[in-house]
């Protein structure tokens, strides 16, 4: 998966002349905490983030209605250089950006100029979109030998019984290299006949039914 | 005409809805329910009303046409496999069959039979035991379900008798359909208590799901933990179930039965008892009084162990619609020397479960506070409303 596909290209930017009231009031207006600075060739100078303005404001006990603070511009007070990314990077390699570095968002540059944003929160909801618990299904999993063509084995029991497959998660078995789990996520009320034939073919299902049987 | 207490919606041919035989979806189970309530001298001719069949114009007022008309195509067998694919039909869950499209259309019609005896004042409560299929989606069939007759008869009382709708679903998997059918809708409340989705179809219905723009907030969903027994279910079952009546103030209630809830139900994880369907009818009545006259409609739903479980629990759920009592002691002897000879598992003799059906569940105590936990962080979304309302109405 690209970054395109996930970036929100209805960017909020700002000169690095405005005023920080300006920031506030774009935070406050669009529930955003990041604004990047852009110049005259939309080329991306500096970031600000609602910590940054609000340090930059008046204490909420300090009374008044103007603030000499709010008229300062925003470049005196916003973070550079900017560690931006690519649309053609990849959502994996992103996360890893945004882990190590404990960033909250990355602007995405193309050509110089911003094209788009990715926040922490664009990036969970495409983690949740992978796993599939979005969508209408059932789950399994299934412990199985760490092996080559293991997966399109297990798959194809699925496609004999004529069962959609939404998601596919491939988690290692404890601290145990020899074997795998896979998780799927399938669209049927009834996991019983695959749950058979998966045992029938010697496949271990951990759930459902492993912790406590049911009925016996 | 005299009002009777309730009635029950029956035709044979409800056992036309049928997918093949190996499949888990099985209406012989509310013949059952019947025989057992007659042998029990708990129903009676004067009881019985024949469902009518839905229209398409009726079921058009939920559903697309076009799916409509792929059903009408697979009920004549002239629907492709391809074709089939994207109406979800044709798969393992909702396989056609041959007249597909009037079977369903008996269900949906049921429940509407049932909507207009209450509504029309000829009883106070109606039953269809037919209906409940709530995994059905504006042009999809999924979850067994081909037409979601609650979702038709919400938008039809809606439409005719412009009530405001309380739709409570105790089945164990997530009441999907007739949540997206009325997610943006305030004169409808849509109130489901299931299985958690981390493991179980159709894996949503978390409790974030609150509905959306001005139907936020009347769309509740309490999702329980795998292994919860009676008492949990119970306690989560009841308050909520209190809380949101009083928060929405309903003037009719439908009720989805699905009884797949019990230990004994081979597709899902619950562990509650015969105790818990004694108890579910119970409160669904005397909140009905409370609130709406009465006015209360109940359907069935799933239930897969059409044995042991579905019969006794429906047949609760008859005895207290007309009794406001549950039935107790032996089963009849005529009704389990017939069944016990096609039933491939033994019979319970009561009509009660005993304490030691299931084995002794080890994480109960974390069950438990993780249910209750759950069932304030969902309610305090309409303890906040009814906090706001009050310091708003003093000034």
């Amino acid at each position: 998966m690209l970054v395109e596909e996930i970036m929100n290209t209805n960017v909020i930017s700002l000169s690095p002349d405005s005023s920080i009231e300006e920031a506030l009031k774009l935070l406050n207006h669009y529930h955003i905490r990041h604004i990047p600075i852009v110049d005259e060739n939309d080329q991306v100078i500096g970031i600000v983030s609602d910590r940054d303005v609000r340090d930059a404001s008046p204490s909420i006990f300090t009374s008044g209605d103007h603030f000499r603070e709010l008229q300062h511009r925003i470049k005196t007070i916003m973070s550079h250089p900017v560690h931006t990314i690519h649309p053609l990077d990849f959502v994996e390699e992103i996360a890893a950006i945004f882990y190590e570095h404990e960033f909250a968002c990355l602007p995405v540059v193309r050509n110089n100029k911003l094209v788009g944003m990715v926040t922490e929160k664009d990036m969970l909801y495409t983690m949740i979109q992978l796993t599939g618990t979005n969508v209408q299904s059932s789950q399994i999993e299934v412990k199985v030998p760490h092996r080559a063509g293991i997966l399109p084995e297990v798959a194809s029991i699925f496609g004999k019984r004529k069962t959609n497959i939404t998601s596919v998660l491939i988690y290692p078995y404890k601290d145990d290299p020899n074997f795998k789990i896979l998780v799927f996520r399938f669209q049927t009320m009834n996991p019983l006949p695959i749950i058979e034939d998966l045992k029938a073919a010697d496949y271990e299902v951990l759930w459902p039914n492993s912790q406590v049987s049911k009925d016996e | 005409m005299n009002k009777e207490q309730a009635a029950f919606i029956y035709s044979e041919a409800f056992t036309d809805y049928h997918f093949n035989s190996d499949h888990p979806f099985n209406q012989q189970r509310v013949v059952m329910t019947k025989e057992l309530l007659e042998a029990e001298g708990q129903l009676k001719e004067n009881h019985l009303i024949k469902p009518r069949t839905a229209t398409v114009e009726e079921l058009a007022l939920v559903h697309d046409k076009r799916y409509i008309e792929a059903v009408i195509k697979a009920s004549n067998g002239n629907l492709s496999q391809e074709e089939g694919w994207k109406f979800g039909l044709g798969t393992e869950d909702t396989p056609m069959f041959s007249n597909m499209h009037e079977s369903a259309s008996l269900l949906v019609g049921g429940t509407l039979t049932a909507v207009d005896t209450v509504l029309n004042k000829q009883a106070s409560h109606a039953l269809n035991l037919g209906g409940g299929l709530h995994h059905g989606f504006k042009r999809k069939a999924s979850g067994f379900c081909i037409y979601n007759d609650g979702a038709v008869a919400i938008k039809y009382i809606r439409e005719n008798y412009n009530l405001r709708v309380l739709y409570v679903d105790t089945d164990a998997h997530h009441g999907d359909g007739v949540q997206a059918l009325f997610y943006d809708d305030p004169e409808v409340c849509t109130l489901s208590i299931h299985e958690t989705g981390r493991y179980l179809f159709p894996g949503t219905g978390n409790i974030n799901e609150r509905g959306l723009k001005t139907g936020y907030g009347y769309t509740f969903n309490f999702p329980i933990d795998a292994f919860t027994e009676d008492e949990s279910y119970l306690s989560v079952y009841e308050s909520a179930f209190k809380e949101v009546a009083e928060y929405f103030q309903p003037d009719v209630i439908i009720t989805q039965n699905g009884v797949d809830a019990h230990c004994y139900d081979p597709l899902t994880h619950l562990c509650s008892t015969m105790k818990t369907f004694e108890q579910i009818p119970l409160l669904a009545r005397r909140l009905a009084n409370q609130y709406c006259e009465g006015r209360w409609i109940a359907l069935g739903g799933g239930g897969y162990d059409i044995w042991r479980v579905v019969p006794r629990a429906w047949g609760q759920l008859w005895s207290v619609m007309l009794t406001g009592e549950i039935i107790t002691g032996r089963l009849p002897a005529s009704w389990k020397a017939k069944w016990e000879q096609l039933s491939p598992v033994s019979l319970p003799d009561d009509w009660h479960d005993a304490s030691d059906i299931y084995q002794k569940i080890p994480r109960k105590l974390e069950i438990t506070e993780k249910n209750e936990k759950m069932l304030q962080q969902c309610l305090q979304y309409c303890r906040n409303k009814k906090h706001f309302n009050s310091v708003h109405c003093e000034k």
